[in-house]
């Protein structure tokens, strides 16, 4: 009954606007709206405690709108608005909390394990920030590569697009990359919601993604344009069946 | 007619159900949490529940174009095991989520003094989330359990107006108009209240403050009940302005004093088409199998 958003074609994402960059609220929020996400950080600075009541406000605070509507109407690739605004209160959390990452880490895993779905996309848009700015401790990129490899076992579209980014381009390793990368292939949705997804495509992805393409021609179904980006030198066009 | 049902417990109810509320009206609803039939025995299986209504459970209704929230609270009858009122401390997290819009099933089951420290204390973190209450009274003793709902709630502090105090009959509704709660009444197969008494009430006290669910749930019960009450008060002379502001506006304004509610359609949603086969919630679909 509900159609999920067509994702839009390769190519076509506007760069930058991932929930997780710092400038990804930019001209977005009303003057309200800034006001609540000021006060939630500087409440934050304060009292790391108050965290987790602001991580779980925020969509009501600042909205639920996609961040790019025209190349992603259902905020799945690229985020929402409180996504973004949850990252940066993952920002504050961390600039309030000790440098060594350890209470940090029990934090975020806490809330992710604790939160509903726009919480753990909250967390992991938030990692995505952390990683950007060159600031995850040992202790954080260790405890949240756990949490990325939860959502990623995950089937909601949105949590896997979240735990993509440029967290998981830096931290997962080769095989759970890869595995992600081919996850959201099957789920239909486009990798424009990948990080680094040019840097880090190797052969073995190729391989993987050529493996898929042959099962979905054996089983006489389309094989998605997206698998071309991670196996270049595949020919869409000898798809046949009832779906081709 | 739109429809608001305020009390449903759809985690026990099927697909079917969710189709039929849809073609009957129903855009929106209440889920409190309560008592499940098998007693818990474990702060876990509440937890697990919680998260069930506020995920899974809404994932499912908007599969069919009906926007879901839920109340959090601990139940008075499970109040009564020790191993389950520690689950009080969790409570408060719950409280701050999206789609939580009010405190409940709270009140009192058998009325002894542990639910009356559940109660109170649940009282008092509706206060601290400015979110509403919804109090479940007694099957048994039930007039002596509203005065004392009452009292309890009055000391409390709230505002009556943030109190919904449910399953009201014809003994109990005027000493919850009195106290400038909200009347609500589950229009049950042959319990509790049906269509018709529900009429009756309505032509005596008003369709001011009065909230009509079907409280539908594992038991015998019908998830169509808001509908035929609608029908009722139509077929006794009320107008369709006067059954909408019962089943719709009424609801609407009492848990609207969350901040809380999803009230635009559900986007994508087509009346009498399958879900996405795409569409899952952690992995899980409403569809079983690939269609032929």
């Amino acid at each position: 009954m509900t159609t999920p958003a067509p994702t839009p074609a390769a190519g076509t994402t506007p760069p930058g606007l991932a929930a997780g960059r710092p400038d990804a609220l930019a001209g977005l929020l009303t003057d309200e709206q800034a006001a609540w996400l000021a006060t939630a950080r500087s409440e934050i600075a304060a009292d790391p405690g108050t965290a987790v009541g602001h991580l779980a406000r925020a969509g009501r605070a600042v909205g639920r709108t996609p961040l790019a509507p025209a190349a992603d109407p259902a905020g799945v690739l690229h985020g929402t608005l409180d996504d973004a605004a949850r990252a940066h209160l993952v920002g504050a959390l961390a600039a309030a909390l000790p440098a060594d990452g350890e209470s940090l880490a029990t934090h975020l895993t806490e809330t992710y394990q604790r939160g509903d779905t726009a919480e753990r996309r909250g967390v992991l848009r938030g990692l995505d920030a952390l990683a950007l700015g060159g600031t995850v401790p040992p202790a954080v990129a260790s405890a949240a590569t756990a949490l990325a490899a939860d959502a990623l076992r995950a089937n909601d579209q949105s949590l896997v697009a979240a735990a993509v980014g440029p967290f998981a381009a830096a931290h997962l390793d080769d095989h759970a990359w890869r595995h992600a990368v081919l996850k959201l292939v099957f789920m239909g949705v486009s990798l424009d919601a990948v990080a680094g997804l040019d840097e880090r495509a190797d052969d073995e992805l190729a391989r993987m993604a050529h493996d898929f393409a042959a099962e979905r021609r054996a089983a006489g179904r389309t094989v998605p344009d997206d698998v071309a980006r991670i196996a270049p030198d595949l020919t869409l066009r000898t798809t046949h069946g009832k779906d081709a | 007619m739109r429809i608001f049902d305020p009390h449903i417990h759809m985690t026990s109810r099927t697909t079917d159900d969710y189709e039929a509320m849809y073609a009957a009206g129903v855009r929106a609803l209440v889920e409190p949490a309560f008592w499940l039939g098998q007693p818990r025995t474990t702060v876990g299986s509440f937890l697990d529940y919680f998260d069930a209504l506020l995920g899974w459970e809404r994932f499912r209704a908007t599969q069919f174009g009906i926007r879901h929230h839920a109340t959090i609270a601990l139940n008075p009858k499970e109040a009564n095991d020790p191993r389950c009122t520690e689950v009080l401390d969790e409570i408060p997290r719950y409280l701050a989520k999206d789609g939580v819009v009010a405190v409940g099933e709270v009140g009192y089951d058998s009325m002894t003094p542990a639910e009356d420290e559940a109660f109170t204390r649940q009282l008092a973190m509706a206060i601290d989330a400015a979110l509403p209450v919804m109090v479940h009274t007694p099957h048994r003793d039930k007039l002596v359990g509203t005065h004392r709902t009452l009292d309890v709630v009055r000391e409390s502090g709230i505002a009556p107006g943030m109190v919904v105090v449910d399953h009201l009959n014809e003994t109990n509704v005027a000493l919850v108009k009195d106290a400038g709660a909200w009347m609500g009444f589950s229009v049950y197969p042959d319990t509790k209240m049906d269509e018709h008494r529900m009429v009756a009430i309505l032509l005596e006290h008003g369709t001011e403050r009065v909230l009509v669910n079907s409280a539908a749930d594992w038991g015998r019960s019908d998830p169509l009940k808001t509908l035929k009450t609608g029908r009722a008060m139509l077929a006794a002379g009320f107008t369709d302005d006067e059954v909408d502001q019962v089943l719709w506006r009424n609801p609407v304004e009492f848990y609207g004093q969350s901040g809380n509610l999803l009230l635009d359609p559900v986007p994508g949603f087509v009346e009498g088409e399958a879900p996405a086969p795409t569409a899952s919630f952690e992995g899980s679909s409403v569809l079983r199998g690939a269609r032929a």
